[in-house]
């Protein structure tokens, strides 16, 4: 075995090996931390450790409770809920999507259907990237003087009033405080990701799909309407989701547009979805109401209480979060798959 | 000196005269031709960006016939067929001069619609390209853009296209499942179904056996004579007997020219040109 090409052969197969353990190790570490967090913050929700506790915590205490997902905030940690900052998280993340989605999806089918390849295309191209990177403060320090505030052009606050059919709805001028301003907000903050992974997911239908269509006389619109974007609807909606999971967990930004600290009742008033039906035009409310989030809400517990429990109620909203959370990206995972099987090129 | 017309075309066309038709290569013009001719294109040029890819193209292709288009790699033939559909229009900087004519009429005039161009003139790429969708759903997609919205009506259609294109046996029991289970051959197959629902008078075939095995191939080539009793069909291929075998005229391009074309019969037995000789009998190419 002195032929140079055997001794050689030996050191690529170990080559090979030690880099498939790194790359195992790269798996593992994120994965192992992520579980050390999520133990770690169930024993602590469900009071059966407390790693910080100083013995004055009573620590053999569950806080993950269906109290914390029925009730209003309280001065009282066995009574405190999180509602308010559910009702608020899901119709600002509702809200968010119906105005990104459509603007999203437009501009990356604009910028990949389109648009020519030119100087102006390539500067917005990468302009678009750049904004996927900007820090989320800046959004919510825009969405201040954009829509709470909109540049002082208001003296004093007004309000318009839009008939919809069932009711009136009533947008204070400037937006204010309220549920219109933060959706709005979120919206310029995930735009540029959901313009990202609907352009690659317009890119990944074959060119040979566009052709077939138009070949047999389909028009730009009706090739991109019911053959291009159905191809590319997995895709989309995975990028829509996991923008969307990103929105849930944002706090400086919502902080910046004024999600209200401490509220003890829903958006619009409303207590149960049942209130919905019985009155549609409550929906009505909602747009311009105050309101909270949970990464708000978990945030004040954390900082804000001045009973150490606090903390531990904190730990159950996290666990709430995270489920919440982990719920939609497994929806976006599903989405995709159920999609994708009948799309196999 | 004989012109490559039309009239000499079809007269040589049953092959009982020796005589072959002189070469196009100076672009040659045609008479005003009568009846017959579909497809017609005078000194066409065509340019991808600074770089010219047709030059001069004269041909005359007669209704309800097949036309073969051969050559070497990037000689032009397929850039040549894209440009009777306007296809070439989908890429950037692509600049054409010369005329194209389907029945009499320019198809790069302004006031002409590329949608209904292309309605008229079908298309079959080298690459089965069914859409992720049902087999039914593949066909029916042509005319329910057009506007056909009974069901009925849509399920003949769906029935005489999938029955023409030699595949209604294979999938008549599972219309509503995916194209992209079918083999590759009966891809093929769907894919000239769906471009005959339209309704085209002309059909291009770019390669459009290149991919299959010689059992589907055969079935494309014996589809081709079917389908050119009622269609004018114009078809590239790398493959010389396939070109032998199905058209009635072949085309040798070479370098971007036109450098012969005939009836298929004079152009495999008697080619005029020593490149068109030398390509046919497999010495480059």
């Amino acid at each position: 075995m002195s032929d140079p090409y055997y001794q050689r052969l030996q050191r690529r197969h170990l080559t090979s090996k030690i880099f498939a353990g790194v790359c195992l190790i790269s798996t593992w570490f994120g994965l192992v931390v992520l579980a050390v967090l999520m133990t770690g913050l169930v024993l602590k929700a469900t009071g059966t450790w407390d790693p910080t506790s100083t013995g004055a915590a009573k620590a053999t205490e569950n806080w993950l409770t269906p109290t914390l997902l029925t009730h209003q905030i309280s001065a009282d940690p066995e009574k405190a809920g999180m509602i308010a900052s559910i009702w608020g998280t899901t119709w600002l993340i509702l809200m968010t999507a119906v105005m990104s989605v459509p603007m999203g999806v437009g501009a990356a089918i604009y910028l990949e259907e389109y648009a020519r390849e030119n100087i102006l295309t390539r500067f917005i191209r990468l302009n678009i990237s750049n904004l996927a990177g900007v820090p989320s403060i800046v959004f919510g320090i825009l969405g201040l003087t954009a829509f709470v505030r909109m540049f002082g052009m208001f003296s004093e606050a007004s309000a318009i009033g839009i008939p919809m059919g069932i009711g009136m709805l009533k947008v204070p001028l400037p937006f204010g405080k309220t549920l219109i301003s933060g959706a709005l907000t979120l919206s310029l903050l995930i735009l540029p990701i959901v313009i990202i992974a609907s352009q690659e997911a317009l890119r990944s239908v074959p060119q040979s799909i566009r052709h077939a269509a138009l070949a047999i006389g389909a028009t730009k619109w009706q090739t991109i309407w019911y053959q291009v974007l159905p191809a590319s609807l997995p895709g989309i909606m995975t990028g829509v989701i996991l923008a969307l999971s990103r929105a849930i967990g944002e706090t400086a930004p919502i902080i910046v547009v004024g999600a209200v600290s401490f509220i003890s009742f829903n958006p619009g008033y409303l207590e149960s979805p049942t209130d919905l039906v019985s009155d549609p035009n409550v929906i009505l409310q909602i747009p311009a109401s105050p309101y909270t989030v949970m990464p708000l809400q978990i945030y004040n517990w954390v900082l804000n209480s001045p009973d150490p429990e606090f903390k531990n109620v904190a730990s159950a909203a996290i666990v709430v979060l995270l489920t919440i959370l982990l719920l939609m990206n497994g929806m976006a995972v599903y989405i995709r798959n159920h999609f994708s099987k009948r799309l196999n090129w | 000196m004989e012109l490559n017309t039309f009239e000499n075309l079809i007269s040589k066309r049953d092959g009982d005269s020796p005589e072959t038709p002189k070469t196009g290569t100076a672009g040659s013009k045609t008479p005003a031709p009568k009846a017959l001719t579909k497809v017609e294109t005078r000194n066409l040029d065509f340019y991808y960006g600074p770089l010219q890819a047709l030059f001069g193209i004269s041909m005359v292709m007669p209704e309800k016939s097949v036309t073969a288009l051969i050559g070497p790699s990037g000689c032009g033939k397929s850039t040549y067929l894209r440009t009777l559909n306007r296809m070439n229009d989908i890429i950037e900087g692509t600049r054409i001069t010369g005329d194209i004519l389907v029945d009499n009429e320019d198809i790069y005039a302004s006031q002409v619609d590329v949608v209904e161009l292309r309605k008229k003139v079908g298309m079959v790429f080298q690459k089965s390209n069914p859409f992720p969708k049902s087999i039914y759903d593949n066909v029916a997609f042509g005319p329910r853009i057009g506007g056909i919205k009974g069901k009925s009506q849509l399920d003949e259609i769906v029935h005489r296209t999938l029955k023409q294109a030699a595949i209604w046996d294979e999938v008549k029991d599972r219309l509503n499942s995916s194209a992209l289970a079918l083999s590759g051959g009966q891809q093929q197959r769907l894919c000239i179904a769906r471009t005959l629902a339209t309704n085209p008078e002309v059909i291009l075939m770019d390669e459009p056996a290149s991919a299959l095995d010689p059992a589907s191939t055969s079935r494309i080539e014996d589809l081709i004579f079917e389908l050119k009793k009622d269609y004018t069909i114009i078809i590239v291929t790398h493959n010389m007997q396939q070109a032998a075998r199905v058209s009635d005229c072949t085309a040798f391009f070479f370098q971007g020219r036109l450098i012969e074309f005939g009836t298929t019969k004079s152009l495999f037995t008697t080619p005029r040109e020593k490149q068109t000789e030398d390509y046919i009998t497999g010495r480059f190419g």
